[in-house]
């Protein structure tokens, strides 16, 4: 039996999808993609194969107008290819953002604990409050938002940060506008392209139309100029700021969450890296007095306690913040989780409850100690070569200055000469062209290796 | 609560949706009533949920694979977004044989419940859906949030913009083809949540040429199939020709009770294509890797522990007694001279109370025998008359709810 795809072009950790890619034209009335859609320009040939069976379905229109496939697998893809073409090279990854430190045995002790005990008739539980076990909210919202007065029943316990905001989108769904810090994590963009909250994506400025892209770069402190912002319903916020790497100040924090109320906005703010940071910057938006009115926080275990495959994950969403009209976006927030969502899984709450136990909070902060001093050697060796470098002191991001390079190209030459993987900050939207990412999870052993070939190249 | 309101308008879809999602309403009526008799022994036949362990060689895995997270060797961090590559092949290998289903069909997920979402953030709100009645509500309820339904009419029951094809007695569970309207999705669960029914092969195939003749998509929910007892299909994919016409979502929730775990699975064939050509699966690819970041990985372990030969005699073994507990409830309405089907080829009984309201029923049997149930027109509105009796329980929960019963009923 024939197959469409003439290659395993979705590989297990690669999403290969280039607008320029095409599928396996061995079926003579492929349609051949035009260079930047997906429309059928339908090709007759002489063909014994019988003609392909299409349904009646149109291809949803959001999912066309998406540039190429995520970023990180796309990454993911280039650095296998690289792995392909250099079978000896020792290929270093500071490129994706993951974990690479075991996890403490505090942590997973709890949830070897609680596995077998789903062996027991005692310890046995099925279906969980979507909105996650009681236990574990309360444990969060002590932990982290001890003073701040968010309850346990405004906490929404998840599989992750991505999950946790794909489920918000669907929750404001197609006609909200929503402003983005540029660059960003690409799941915000994506996401809203996904929902039918974009217009098309314009090649010239590299943005997709009627997102609001708030540039924020070295002139500005990396932090967004609001008085040249319009209004969105939705404003996406990241600090920790991934990929740069710096911490918003409380002052910086207040004009937001000023900026926000003054337009009727809902902040969606994304604390995942809150633990590294170093200063007094804040950790928690509910840190700025009247925010419980305009925020939504979206938090993670991942980069705690190396999370990344356990997935564990919250979203805050306080009682007070309320729609246009009245009704607390908690209720549909509720209302989404009970509908397309099922739980977090519960081994991974219960590793959650043993990483907020006494021993597991000072595990996690050693972990994460480790990674930080990780992005102070990498600082120091691109500091050490002359170049302008950002973030790094709050959080496990270097974001580095390329002045006028196109950042594909350095990081293709950087993956080319030193074998080592980064990110290039156009990845992140336009105003990350110029930058390059370097992440700093990785083993010690590996930064050292990698900033030895950094200076290798750049001294 | 008085307050600053943001500027931000209310999703127009969230406020077409009808009161809570049917389960946490189940779920309140029941804390509820132990809180008006908290000396009562309530025994819960409603919400599907699994209730016996999980045999030793399953949970053992997923142990390890949680110590071995503390280990330089056996840590593991991001996951491949579609799943684990062994578990992935191990689905395909072990649960569809010999059926032409590759392993880079399967994307592994965190359940049925988040998969249907997924496909309809794939779909868009521009594609019409056809369900049974009644049905899963998740397929509905997913279908008003992203938008391509309109107001729900009281007087129906029914979502504006949904085709709903009515499963009686009368049609053998089974939409009556002939009459139904085309729609660019239709959705199928078989064996049946809520009346138990397996579609038969001839019903399956009469499915998939519909399908094929209208172009449409059948999205088939398989989450019970290791419940059928007889011949009938256990996949879509064992009729000829569903390839290019179905997306089948499944789950080990019911098969291995996982519904705390979390890990299911949706297969997406290559040969399924949009109507200009564009292949779904890789929109679906797109979906995963840009709204969800894999299954855990201690889940995927034990999924895999499943699928080992071991794995499937011990988990059957656990389907094997929910589908007794089935057996005997169906027996205990049966004798009672009630109308009951489903049961053989599904963990759930639907039985029939001519002439009542599902929810007065269900009050009822809740206030005189402390059984909760599910009320029929949960599932809509070609659910009245009839109550969901589910069997997960343990054994002797499920034969004093029989004793119950017989006592109220006879």
């Amino acid at each position: 039996m024939y197959s469409l795809m003439s290659s395993p072009s979705i590989s297990s950790s690669s999403s290969s999808f280039l607008g320029q890619t095409h599928f396996d034209s061995r079926n003579p009335n492929a349609c051949l993609p035009t260079k930047d859609s997906w429309i059928c320009k339908c090709v007759a040939t002489p063909s014994t194969e019988t003609t392909a069976h299409t349904t009646k379905v149109s291809r949803n229109a959001n999912m066309a107008k998406l540039q190429a496939g995520y970023l990180f697998p796309e990454i993911a893809r280039r650095r296998s290819a690289h792995m392909l073409k250099y079978p000896d090279a020792q290929v270093i990854s500071l490129g994706i953002g993951d974990t690479t430190e075991p996890i403490p045995e505090v942590i997973t002790s709890g949830m070897a604990k609680k596995a077998h005990a789903l062996s027991t008739l005692e310890g046995y539980s099925g279906y969980g409050a979507e909105q996650g076990e009681k236990q574990l909210r309360a444990a969060i919202a002590s932990t982290f938002y001890g003073d701040l007065s968010i309850e346990e029943s405004d906490i929404f316990v998840s599989d992750g940060a991505k999950s946790d905001i794909s489920r918000l989108q669907v929750m404001f769904g197609s006609n909200v506008t929503m402003a983005v810090q540029d660059p960003s994590y690409p799941a915000y963009v994506d996401l809203s392209v996904i929902l039918g909250q974009t217009g098309q994506f314009q090649k010239d400025v590299e943005k997709y139309g009627n997102i609001e892209y708030m540039k924020c770069n070295p002139e500005n402190g990396f932090f967004p100029d609001l008085s040249t912002v319009s209004r969105t319903d939705i404003i996406f916020f990241c600090s920790p700021y991934n990929p740069t790497g710096n911490a918003a100040t409380r002052e910086q924090l207040t004009r937001l969450v000023q900026f926000a109320k003054d337009n009727g906005s809902i902040l969606v703010y994304d604390s995942g890296y809150a633990m590294y940071i170093s200063d007094d910057s804040p950790r928690s938006i509910f840190e700025i007095p009247g925010a419980k009115e305009v925020a939504i926080e979206v938090s993670s275990f991942s980069k705690y306690a190396g999370f990344t495959g356990v997935r564990l994950g919250w979203t805050v969403v306080p009682k007070e913040l309320l729609y246009s009209d009245g009704f607390p976006v908690a209720k549909d927030f509720n209302r989404i989780e009970c509908t397309t969502f099922n739980a977090a899984s519960n081994i991974s709450q219960a590793s959650g409850l043993a990483c907020l136990s006494p021993e597991g909070l000072e595990a996690m902060h050693k972990l994460v100690g480790f990674y930080k001093e990780n992005t102070n050697i990498i600082m120091e060796t691109f500091t050490s070569l002359g170049f302008s470098v950002y973030g790094g002191k709050n959080a496990p991001y270097v974001w580095v200055h390329f002045p006028g390079q196109s950042s594909w190209d350095v990081f293709s030459e950087i993956l080319e000469k030193t074998h080592v993987v980064t990110t290039p900050g156009s990845g992140f939207g336009p105003a990350g062209d110029g930058f390059i990412r370097v992440c700093a999870f990785s083993h010690r052993g590996n930064v050292l290796e990698a900033c030895k070939r950094f200076k290798r190249l750049y001294k | 609560m008085a307050g600053v309101c943001t500027r931000v308008t209310r999703n127009l879809n969230m406020e077409k949706l009808r009161n809570g999602y049917l389960f946490p309403e189940i779920a309140m009526r029941e804390l509820e009533h132990m809180k008006k008799y908290p000396n009562a022994k309530v025994i819960s036949l409603g919400i599907g949920d699994t209730t016996e362990p999980i045999p030793d060689i399953v949970t053992s895995s997923m142990a390890n694979h949680a110590r071995r997270l503390s280990t330089v060797e056996g840590y593991r961090g991001y996951g491949a977004e579609q799943g684990n590559k062994a578990l992935r092949k191990a689905i395909a290998e072990t649960l569809y044989g010999d059926l032409p289903i590759k392993d880079t069909e399967i994307f592994v997920s965190d359940g049925s419940q988040c998969d249907i979402s997924r496909l309809q953030l794939l779909l868009g709100s521009n594609v019409t859906i056809a369900v049974q009645d009644p049905t899963f509500p998740a397929y509905i309820d997913s279908s008003v949030i992203i938008g391509q339904t309109g107001d729900f009419q009281d007087e129906t029951g029914k979502y504006q913009n949904i085709k709903y094809m009515p499963c009686r007695p009368q049609n053998n569970f089974f939409p009556d083809l002939t009459t139904t309207a085309t729609t660019d999705v239709i959705f199928i669960c078989s064996p049946n949540n809520p009346t138990g029914h397996a579609a038969s092969r001839k019903q399956l195939e009469q499915l998939v040429e519909f399908a094929r003749a209208n172009r449409s998509i059948i999205i088939f929910d398989s989450a019970y199939a290791a419940y059928v007892t007889d011949e009938s299909p256990r996949s879509i994919f064992e009729i000829p020709g569903a390839r290019e016409v179905a997306i089948e979502i499944s789950s080990f929730s019911k098969f291995a009770g996982f519904t705390g775990v979390r890990l299911g699975w949706t297969v997406v064939p290559d040969e399924l294509l949009f109507s200009n050509g564009f292949p779904v699966i890789k929109d679906y690819n797109r979906i995963v890797c840009t709204c969800f970041n894999g299954a855990s990985s201690i889940a995927q372990a034990g999924g895999l522990a499943c699928l080992s030969s071991d794995g499937l005699m011990a988990v059957q073994s656990v389907v094997d007694y929910y589908k007794e507990n089935a057996k005997i409830l169906g027996d205990t309405f049966t004798s009672l001279g009630l109308d009951v089907y489903g049961g053989i080829n599904a963990p759930y009984a639907w039985v029939h109370f001519p002439g009542m309201k599902s929810w007065d029923v269900f009050t009822e049997l809740l206030e005189k025998t402390h059984i909760i149930t599910v009320p029929g027109c949960g599932f809509g509105p070609g659910g009245e008359e009839h109550i969901r009796v589910s069997a997960f329980g343990h054994r002797e929960c499920i034969l004093e709810a029989s004793r119950r019963l017989k006592s109220l009923l006879s």
